[in-house]
């Protein structure tokens, strides 16, 4: 209890609940452009956060993070142009509900699913939280390198198609963190004797090229798409709200997928997602309308993505390893404040981990009511042309960038990383696994330098239980891979060639 | 569509994007060229077991790109290719114009200061990708809120201009501090 009101003294402030109103709705608001995405937005907040208290710098970004999908599932649902990328399965059951005259019902359904999925994780998160502050201090060096490892491994392995991809571009993230002074003998690692290069390529200038300009970049290159706006029909939101109880049992396991999915490394919103789809086709009485407008997939697919957001805060918060690019993002604003996070963060800083977990909340009921008020001009917004966009998002990073050190070099580095981004969006690679691979990277050459100081046999490095527990993870998902490439590979040999 | 088809294990895809190719490619040279430089760019510590060594990370990881890179190659190797390789390259290199834009806009804030630089900036872009009329003074409009939200009312850490400096006292402190 003491936890408790201690967490809500850390949040009753101004400055904090600013941080929340305008994080949450501008979030909303970005997540309902299609081609700006929560990521760019991130991105362009983050430098600008860092001159705030760690508290309020978090409580922005999570309220973009938490919000951005509630706002995707507008265009996804109305004009089958997902908001934002996790909003992609909305589109298969939602626009056919607007198609037939059910938008209104579609989007009730879906804010109603994503408030419940973010309760729900809130929920489980709150309760395992003493747990976790008793899990978390068992994480020594071993498990933190092994942990880290397990979550590289995860984003190449979840980026299905394109596994080789992944691979290859989170090794340049690997190898971008190792540029500049090394911390321990100083000695310098790929500078070329340019000074510039000694203190390290910056995660935020990567962060603002990857997400930012290259979208900015994707945009002017692109054709503006003439959007027409459907005819949504005059019914109240809170008396659709009733829906949701309808479909109680997909949102719960929904829900539960997301949580799941959330606290696993690398996992996150698609394969949670995909997992609840999966589930409520098979279990359905009419599995035949999936596809076609059943509201069930609509549950689906909104409870179990927006679960993760909270969920995803776990490995962040009790061992300092991001999931994906998002959560990569904000443990800069704790490197920033030298809060470290990791076991120590969860043992003795509980209140702030607490209080964090308020701010979802609140963030969660802003955006309804905020969506039940404003999704008429929200739409508006959708009309926005695509170039015009680009011109803003462009306008916007410099003041990410060029706000951090007033330095011409960053910004030309920003650009540089923002061809590169643009070449592989153009290619359809991921951007993430560099991200990552630059965050989990730094983290796994620490830990591992540290951890092997005291092993003598290999063996040593998972005589402890969780250190073989992650292990034994590790090995599973490769063999699990591995089975996967032959299987397909065993079929493609065997179907004919014109097949 | 009964499925979501993206779901499915989809290891070798049908067909291959235009460029893919290119791109493994001059990632593979750019990854053997920085190997090729790791003896002089890092440094071994003798005694040191090697984890710890400074050469140890680099090495790994430029080790895994040139191998994903080449196991990539090989396997899109075997899928259709579509083509326009050369024309997507021109793609890439069309949007080095948009960046000379951005760096132009950056080097003139210094000189002529954030909110003319931002301003001048937004219109002539709108100009550039073929807006015309109403939408030019929507995208001059958007640098004033920008410039007057960031910089004068979060107080953003952007210099003010050297032009700034040709305004009588109490406007050039207006000018520097809000603008």
């Amino acid at each position: 209890m003491d936890i408790l009101l201690s967490s809500i003294e850390l949040i009753a402030r101004w400055d904090v609940m600013a941080a929340l109103l305008i994080g949450s709705i501008g979030g909303v608001i970005v997540g309902g452009l299609p081609g700006v995405g929560a990521a760019v937005a991130i991105a362009i907040v983050l430098p600008v956060t860092f001159s705030l208290e760690p508290i309020v710098g978090l409580t922005a970004l999570l309220g973009i993070y938490g919000s951005s999908m509630f706002g995707g599932a507008i265009p996804a649902i109305l004009v089958n142009t997902p908001g934002t990328p996790v909003n992609a399965l909305t589109t298969y059951d939602g626009y056919p509900m607007t198609q037939r005259g059910e938008g209104r019902r579609a989007l009730s359904l879906a804010y109603s699913a994503s408030f419940f999925g973010a309760l729900f994780s809130i929920a489980a998160l709150m309760v395992l939280a003493p747990v976790l502050a008793k899990v978390a201090p068992m994480f020594g060096a071993r498990e933190i390198f092994l942990a880290a490892l397990l979550g590289i491994l995860l984003v190449i392995i979840t980026h299905r198609g394109q596994v080789l991809a992944a691979a290859m571009l989170s090794c340049v993230g690997i190898f971008l963190q190792t540029i500049g002074i090394e911390p321990t003998a100083y000695t310098q690692r790929y500078t070329f004797g340019m000074g510039w290069l000694q203190s390290g390529i910056d995660l935020i200038v990567v962060v603002l090229g990857l997400f930012a300009i290259s979208q900015a970049l994707i945009l002017f290159m692109d054709k503006d798409k003439a959007i027409t706006l459907p005819h949504v029909e005059k019914v109240g939101f809170f008396a659709q709200m009733k829906d949701l109880w309808v479909y109680r049992r997909i949102a719960a396991v929904g829900s539960a997928f997301g949580v799941i999915c959330g606290m696993i490394p690398g996992v996150g919103e698609f394969m949670s997602q995909f997992m609840s789809y999966s589930y409520a086709q098979r279990t359905s009485k009419t599995p035949e309308r999936f596809g076609k407008g059943n509201p069930e997939g609509i549950v689906a697919s909104e409870a179990a993505n927006n679960s993760v957001p909270a969920a995803a805060m776990i490995p962040l918060l009790a061992l300092g390893i991001p999931g994906e690019e998002l959560t990569a993002m904000m443990l800069a604003v704790f490197y920033v404040h030298n809060v470290i996070p990791g076991p120590q963060l969860f043992a003795q800083q509980m209140d702030f981990v607490i209080a964090l977990y308020l701010c979802l909340l609140l963030l969660n009921i802003i955006v309804v009511i905020f969506l039940f008020f404003a999704t008429d001009t929200l739409m508006k917004a959708m009309t926005i042309p695509n170039r015009f966009l680009g011109m803003m998002i462009l306008t916007f990073s410099l003041i990410g960038v060029y706000s951090l050190r007033n330095s011409l070099t960053d910004v030309a580095i920003a650009s540089g990383f923002g061809v590169f981004g643009f070449i592989l969006k153009r290619l359809d690679y991921p951007t993430s696994p560099i991200i990552l691979g630059i965050v989990l990277g730094k983290l796994m050459e620490d830990k591992l330098r540290t951890a092997m100081a005291r092993v003598r046999e290999p063996w040593d490095f998972i005589d402890r239980p969780i250190a073989f527990i992650l292990f034994s993870m590790i090995l599973i998902a490769v063999i699990v891979q591995a089975w996967t490439v032959w299987k397909s590979w065993r079929a493609e040999e065997k179907s004919p060639k014109d097949a | 569509m009964s499925e979501p088809t993206q779901d499915q294990p989809h290891i070798f895809p049908e067909g291959r994007k235009p460029g893919e190719m290119l791109f493994s490619m001059l990632l593979l040279i750019l990854a053997a060229a920085l190997l090729a430089a790791l003896p002089w760019q890092t440094t071994w510590i003798s005694g040191k077991g090697l984890a710890a060594q400074p050469r140890f990370w680099p090495a790994l990881s430029l080790g895994g790109v040139i191998l994903f890179a080449i196991l990539h190659k090989l396997m899109r190797h075997r899928v259709d290719r579509t083509p326009g390789r050369w024309s997507e390259g021109l793609n890439w290199i069309r949007s080095l114009e948009y960046i000379g834009w951005y760096m132009l806009y950056v080097a003139t804030i210094p000189v002529i200061g954030y909110l003319f630089a931002t301003v001048i900036f937004c219109t002539l872009l709108s100009l550039r990708v073929g807006y015309r009329g109403r939408m030019n003074v929507w995208a001059a409009l958007f640098g004033l809120v920008v410039v007057l939200f960031f910089k004068s009312a979060m107080n953003v850490k952007i210099p003010g201009g050297a032009i700034y400096d040709y305004a009588p006292d109490g406007l050039r402190y207006i000018l520097l501090r809000y603008f």
